[in-house]
């Protein structure tokens, strides 16, 4: 959420070129169903299961992972979605306003919330939902799958689902959407 | 955006964006725990020199949920008693540092005034006849929560136009938005410019009633009633009163819409306000979210980065 966020905001916002392209559709595909997988067998199978997905970057993921859980279980697992604007820690620092609506389908208290994110960077977007989630309720367990963990943490938050660990320099850009994930920077 | 002191600081891109961020503020007052942390650290002060209830409650409840921590303050217990100028105490309160000032007085621009005294964001909370801009928003936030949209809809104003600072913001609000706006109001309540206002002017509640979307309801002002402007209450009910055989005329789906507090009986009939297109309700408790939204504008949101620290 944090690069594509990042991408059109000041002293950000520009243009994103990407450079190289690193996992395509089937990459991610192959991927996610290994996650997916991951999943349910860190957690015993699915239930208690709830996927969030962080707006926006997250959301396309945590969809798919949920259509890839429901292939091997059969069922669709509850599936929320999480704008951290409020939870920021840079709140005043840069233009901060939320991107697309919250919405929690369920009671949280005594699941396992699965936080979905496309790129791990610096941690705080990942600091800031935790924050939001213990509005919502208490989890019995809170776990974070992202598509590219790129490293350059700057808080102590480590993913237990990942997609693809990619090294990147702190000044690139890590683009991940559907059609696959690209490398590159910001042309202003 | 440093103050909010009336809606053409805001303009219809303004207006929407407080909407849409309202939008997200009405997700976190649903909540188990309705509060977010976006303004931990910063102060609002109240400064109502006027009596409220909704306003000033709306508002300490939007900068709680908010984190923001809010200082108090009411004419009764204050210095005010004691003979302090407007300009002395905010002074006194700008002097403790407060991040924003909402202010409430008796005169057309104190809050202008006050803006001009303070590094605080000032925030107008009512200023005599003038202004009240987040009751607009609200008003607008709950037409569009409602209706879908206020651009196009037909609103009827109807009341004490004269003497309310309501009606003033909300046809700047309304219009700008895009809305069809008429006053109904005897002839000794409009106020001497309305020939300038982007609206049109009826004596006929029953002619433009059947023809509506909204009908908005204006308190009178018993308070603001310095001369003799109504022969009395009974004959203004009759005459302009919104009664349950006038209602009868509306759409079904038109909206009952009062800025509160309501003169039951005088300017809308009690059975009205019960029926589930009155909005009276709804109205309280947008105002909570659009005033949050107001805040976090003003406070949190800041739309020119001043530090290049790197956040990700």
């Amino acid at each position: 959420m944090a690069e594509r966020e990042r991408r059109r905001t000041p002293p950000y916002g520009g243009v994103f070129v990407a450079r190289t392209r690193v996992m395509d559709a089937d990459d991610i595909g192959r991927a996610i169903w290994r996650m997916a997988h991951e999943i349910v067998e860190r957690n015993h199978g699915p239930d208690g299961v709830v996927l969030i997905g962080l707006q926006t970057g997250g959301v396309w993921l945590a969809e798919h992972l949920a259509g890839t859980l429901q292939e091997i279980e059969g069922e669709l697992p509850p599936l929320g979605t999480l704008d951290v604007a409020f939870h920021r820690d840079d709140i005043g620092l840069r233009p901060l306003l939320p991107e697309a609506p919250t919405h929690i389908p369920v009671n949280l208290d005594g699941q396992a919330v699965v936080l979905v994110d496309d790129v791990l960077f610096t941690g705080r977007t990942i600091r800031a939902a935790l924050d939001a989630l213990t509005t919502y309720g208490r989890p019995r367990a809170v776990q974070l799958a992202v598509m590219i963990d790129r490293g350059h943490r700057e808080l102590p938050i480590r993913p237990d689902f990942v997609g693809k660990n990619l090294p990147t320099r702190r000044d690139e850009m890590v683009d991940a959407h559907r059609e696959g994930v690209d490398i590159g920077r910001i042309v202003k | 955006m440093k103050h909010l002191l009336s809606i053409n600081d805001l303009g219809a891109e303004g207006i929407d964006e407080v909407c849409r961020l309202a939008d997200h503020f009405t997700e976190v007052s649903q909540r188990p725990i309705p509060k977010v942390p976006a303004l931990r650290g910063k102060t609002v002060a109240m400064l109502f020199y006027e009596d409220s209830t909704r306003t000033r409650l709306s508002f300490e409840v939007a900068a709680r949920r908010l984190s923001a921590d809010v200082m108090g303050f009411s004419v009764p217990s204050s210095s005010v008693n004691k003979g302090e100028s407007v300009r002395d105490t905010v002074n006194t309160i700008s002097a403790m540092g407060p991040n924003a000032i909402v202010v409430r007085h008796r005169s057309a621009g104190v809050p202008q005034q006050t803006a001009a005294w303070t590094h605080a964001s000032v925030i107008n909370a009512g200023d005599g006849w003038h202004e009240h801009p987040t009751q607009a928003l609200l008003d607008c936030y709950t037409i569009r929560d409602r209706l879908g949209s206020v651009a196009g809809r037909r609103i009827v104003i109807l009341g004490d136009i004269k003497h309310s600072r309501v009606a003033r913001s909300c046809v700047m609000a309304f219009t700008e938005l895009g809305a069809k706006v008429t006053l109904v109001a005897p002839p000794t309540l409009l106020p001497p410019a309305v020939g300038s206002w982007p609206v049109d002017v009826s004596f006929s509640l029953d002619a433009v009633l059947s023809d509506c979307d909204v009908v908005y309801g204006l308190r009178v002002q018993k308070e603001r009633q310095s001369e003799a402007l109504l022969p009395s209450l009974r004959e203004y009910t009759a005459q302009w009163g919104l009664t349950v055989a006038r209602a009868a005329r509306l759409h079904p789906d038109a909206l009952v819409m009062h800025p509160g507090p309501v003169n039951r009986g005088v300017e809308i009939a009690p059975e009205l306000l019960d029926r589930p297109n009155a909005t009276l309700n709804e109205q309280v408790r947008h105002g909570v979210a659009v005033r949050m939204a107001v805040l976090y504008l003003l406070l949190g949101a800041d739309p020119e980065p001043r530090s290049e620290v790197d956040t990700a």
